[in-house]
């Protein structure tokens, strides 16, 4: 088990759990009792601790190098997966993954931002940052679900869009620009969740949805608060404060109304129980799908338009 | 005995400040890239373009519409839409001081503004963006702006057009910024199902959230030269893979080779490319 740094009393009472069972190992004592005792004691401080969180906090959950990707979400929910690869101009980007699958017995497509598992895998996922070809690669999935009539799931999970040379090349900007542009007029309904990081343009890039929804420990803004830090403070010290400032929290996100709906997580997030967690997305996807499918695809694009449209805050004088 | 042969005679400067042979602020611009001097007029009436080498100074929307809009004659639209620090967002100064020094010193209320004119007699809305007013970011004016611009284009049937000048979304703003990207690119699917043309210039600099979202979305996207567009900004490029980045990386010849422009406009012919673009799409 790994413990982020506001976690440490809940490591303190799991390494005294460990101490007790050596010991009753090797004097035969019984220590069942305070061993029931420690763990209720870990129950009620990681309530404690997570009905607290900082939005900082919830940055460093998100990022929880045991936290489930989206390849986990994928082998979880769905039957018959077959990934599909590649964006037929230059690459199969491996950041961005997508396929067919069976959610309890309906085809749909998804796609979703992978991060790695190993530090080869990471370096092979590239972080989960995507290049053009990635973004790309989703939108011709896309293409082929709404041809055949088939509901879209993504999943975000991103430190944002690749900043790199190639990608500039084949033209990052265009390639987000143009998934915006397309996603809009998807006939067919369209879901994207934020299971991780939500940075910026990269994340959006494949977040323009009938319904955007959140796990409940996750952000998702404008710029990761490390960066804006460096940018507004100029220094990279300020990262705690500038995540209160961004307000990047689910809570704040849905209390503005930029996403629709927050997915609560298991207590301790996502990752002390990947397979609770899954089992909430999956009957959310199931029950969120119904309820588009009863819309026709000129409505739901026309709310679709009317949501983002709407999206801003301005003084208006007479 | 001292060994100068020459002394000053009298200490200190005795030129009178009347008698100073300066000239007034204001005459005299010296070019950023070739340091030539030439008189602000002769700057003005070669459209800001410096006349030796060429270089495009950075230009806001009020010398944008004297230079396109026939007569310098356009109704500014939506001028009553303000920004509103609504989420309290503080660096190291409220985003609340900040708006009121750039509206201050700028006498605009934000980084957009948006006229309806005529170039050579063809009706046409333009929004052009201000880098003076905090870099030309995209907050949720702007966005505003945008969507309202394309309505008016819509219900008038007249083309589009966007001039970009930004360093991308504005961090004050958080989300609220991201989703103006969201939000004009579902407006223009609009203006493209009404079929009127949309034309995305950009200028120097154009990046991020910008490019991301309608700077890259026109149906011809044309540059000025040597115009820095990209999505990531080079520094972060830089930083990234700590390697130098080639020249002219990032450069509006750059991108046309790679495909991402239709042409690069001088803007001293920008009016008269213009004319024949719209000439084209409406005829």
């Amino acid at each position: 088990m790994q413990f982020l740094d506001f976690e440490k009393p809940l490591e303190d009472l799991y390494a005294q759990i460990n101490k007790l069972k050596d010991m009753s190992s090797k004097n035969q004592v019984d220590v069942s009792n305070s061993i029931r005792e420690l763990e209720s004691a870990i129950e009620t401080t990681r309530t404690n601790i997570y009905s607290n969180l900082t939005p900082w906090q919830k940055v460093q959950l998100s990022r929880h190098p045991e936290r489930p990707y989206t390849l986990y979400y994928i082998e979880k929910m769905f039957t018959g997966f077959n990934e599909l690869y590649g964006d037929r101009q230059v690459k199969d980007d491996k950041a961005m993954i997508g396929g067919m699958a069976m959610l309890n017995g309906m085809p749909v497509m998804i796609i979703g931002q992978q991060k790695g598992i190993n530090t080869k895998m990471r370096q092979m996922r590239n972080f989960g940052m995507a290049n053009p070809e990635g973004y790309r690669k989703a939108l011709r999935l896309m293409k082929i679900a709404e041809k055949f009539n088939h509901p879209i799931i993504t999943l975000i999970d991103t430190p944002g869009a690749y900043p790199g040379i190639e990608a500039e090349e084949r033209g990052q900007g265009e390639a987000i620009a143009r998934n915006l542009f397309e996603m809009v007029n998807l006939r067919v309904p369209v879901i994207c969740v934020v299971i991780g990081e939500g940075a910026s343009g990269g994340a959006l890039g494949i977040g323009i949805g009938d319904r955007v929804c959140m796990l409940e420990n996750t952000w998702y803004t404008v710029i990761s608060p490390e960066s804006c830090s460096s940018i507004l403070w100029r220094s990279w010290s300020f990262k705690e404060k500038a995540a209160e400032q961004l307000k990047l929290t689910s809570e704040n996100m849905s209390s503005f109304g930029l996403v629709d709906e927050v997915i609560p997580e298991p207590v301790g997030g996502a990752h002390s129980n990947p397979e609770g967690m899954a089992t909430t997305l999956k009957a959310f996807l199931i029950k969120t799908i119904g309820e588009l499918n009863k819309i026709d695809p000129d409505t739901r694009i026309e709310q679709r338009i009317e949501k983002f449209s709407k999206m801003g805050f301005y003084e208006e004088a007479e | 005995m001292s060994s100068t042969w020459f002394r000053r005679m009298k200490k200190g400067i005795l030129t009178s400040t009347d008698e100073k042979l300066e000239a007034p602020d204001g005459i005299w611009h010296k070019c950023p890239e070739c340091k030539a001097t030439s008189t602000v007029k002769e700057l003005h009436d070669n459209a800001y373009v410096c006349l030796k080498c060429n270089y495009h100074n950075r230009i806001n929307a009020v010398e944008y519409f004297e230079l396109l809009f026939d007569n310098n004659e356009y109704e500014a639209l939506f001028e009553n839409i303000k920004p509103r620090d609504m989420l309290g967002f503080l660096d190291l100064k409220p985003y609340d001081a900040r708006l009121k020094d750039a509206q201050r010193t700028t006498g605009l209320t934000d980084a957009m503004t948006v006229g309806v004119g005529t170039i050579n007699n063809q009706e046409i809305v333009i929004a052009c963006m201000n880098f003076n007013f905090i870099g030309g970011s995209m907050g949720s004016v702007v966005g505003e702006k945008i969507a309202r611009g394309i309505d008016f284009a819509i219900l008038h049937k007249m083309p589009f057009m966007i001039i970009s000048k930004s360093g991308g979304a504005r961090m004050m703003e958080s989300a609220f910024s991201l989703m103006q990207m969201a939000k004009t690119s579902a407006k223009l699917t609009q203006l493209a199902k009404a079929r009127l043309p949309y034309i995305s210039l950009m200028t120097d600099p154009t990046t991020g959230g910008v490019t991301a979202s309608y700077a890259m979305l026109g149906d011809i996207n044309i540059a000025e030269p040597k115009a820095l567009i990209g999505f990531a900004g080079p520094r972060v490029i830089k930083e990234t893979i700590k390697k130098d980045l080639p020249a002219g990386f990032q450069r509006s010849d750059f991108l046309l080779e790679h495909g991402f422009l239709d042409f690069i406009v001088d803007r001293t012919n920008l009016k008269y490319k213009l004319s024949q673009v719209l000439e084209w799409f409406v005829k």
